[in-house]
């Protein structure tokens, strides 16, 4: 292939400053990515003590109600809004430069609500006494947030294009 | 005892999935070499994408067809690494669709996450895809396995 081109300046972070050309119009103010991952390594810690708490079944079910109530405030109300995200912009932030990113809230967001059901499916049949529930919805969703605190996927914002393509089937249908 | 265990289980399956995904995302995928030499030249299938679908013209050596949500961030990094590298070549072109506007084309290409990024050649066959976050390593050896020699027709 002919790499006929002028030296080319890196591609780095730099890059992404670059404005582009595309379909991004406007969108709500983007928040700093490390926010929702460092909600997600709090989730991480919730989540193993769940876990651990194998031999006190009642402690466990109301520890992993914490995580529920959590994800539900970061469904409804937004990712930014949980008390993880609190925590993070008081404690956190403050202490780290600014981002060089900001990303939308509205895929993260989407990940709190496909949190909220795995552990909300798991907390409902540990109540109604399927107690194995818990530890493997705790199991599922330790999974989802180790994921996005250690290697920044996210997996909830991977399936927004399948929601998507599925919402517009069910409207064509 | 048996719940450390099933924790330390668990914490080793995510960081194999980790692992697994990361040597994986924004990799570029080619389509078979014999079905890209044999696609129908006119019809509107997954083998191919014509400048008027596009709404743009193709590249004279390759086309990059980035699909990207609104809400995507790596899409935005995806499309800047693209942009820089089509400004550096005059054969090359860069289209960015947007999956909402364009969901008649995701499910004719099964798109299934954003960015994907289809490499087309100068015919606009779709010669491989490039799913997940694309640097510009990434679409180097995309364009060094799209078939250069394949004549504009």
């Amino acid at each position: 292939m002919s790499e006929h081109a002028p030296a080319s300046p890196a591609p780095g972070p730099t890059a992404a400053s670059a404005p582009v050309a595309g379909p991004s119009g406007s969108r709500p103010d983007g928040i700093d990515p490390r926010g929702p991952r460092f909600g997600a390594a709090i989730t991480l810690v919730l989540l193993a003590a769940v876990l651990l708490l194998g031999a006190w079944p009642a402690a466990a079910t109301a520890l992993l109600a914490v995580v529920v109530a959590s994800f539900a405030v970061g469904a409804f109300r937004g990712v930014g809004h949980t008390w993880q995200g609190w925590v993070f912009r008081r404690f956190v932030s403050p202490r780290l430069a600014p981002p060089t990113e900001l990303e939308d809230p509205r895929p993260p967001t989407f990940a709190q609500l496909v949190g909220l059901v795995i552990t909300g499916v798991g907390l409902v049949l540990g109540l109604v006494g399927v107690s194995a529930a818990v530890p493997v919805a705790a199991a599922l969703a330790l999974v989802a947030a180790f994921l996005n605190a250690v290697f920044g996927l996210c997996l909830g914002c991977e399936m927004y294009l399948l929601g998507l393509r599925l919402r517009a089937g069910r409207a064509a249908a | 005892m048996r719940d450390v265990l099933v924790l330390v289980a668990v914490l080793l399956l995510a960081t194999v999935i980790g692992l697994w995904w990361r040597a994986r995302n924004g990799r570029y995928t080619a389509v078979d070499p014999l079905l890209v030499a044999g696609a129908p030249s006119t019809q509107a299938d997954d083998t191919r994408l014509s400048a008027a679908e596009l709404g743009s013209p193709l590249g004279a050596r390759a086309t990059f067809v980035q699909f990207s949500s609104e809400v995507c961030t790596p899409c935005r990094r995806t499309a800047a690494v693209l942009h820089q590298l089509v400004s550096e070549h005059d054969d090359l072109s860069h289209v960015e669709m947007d999956v909402v506007a364009h969901l008649d084309l995701v499910r004719r290409f099964s798109i299934m996450r954003t960015p994907t990024t289809l490499l087309l050649d100068a015919r606009g066959v779709v010669v491989g895809r490039l799913s997940g976050a694309t640097d510009r390593r990434h679409a180097l050896s995309a364009l060094e396995a799209c078939p250069g020699g394949v004549a504009a027709s």
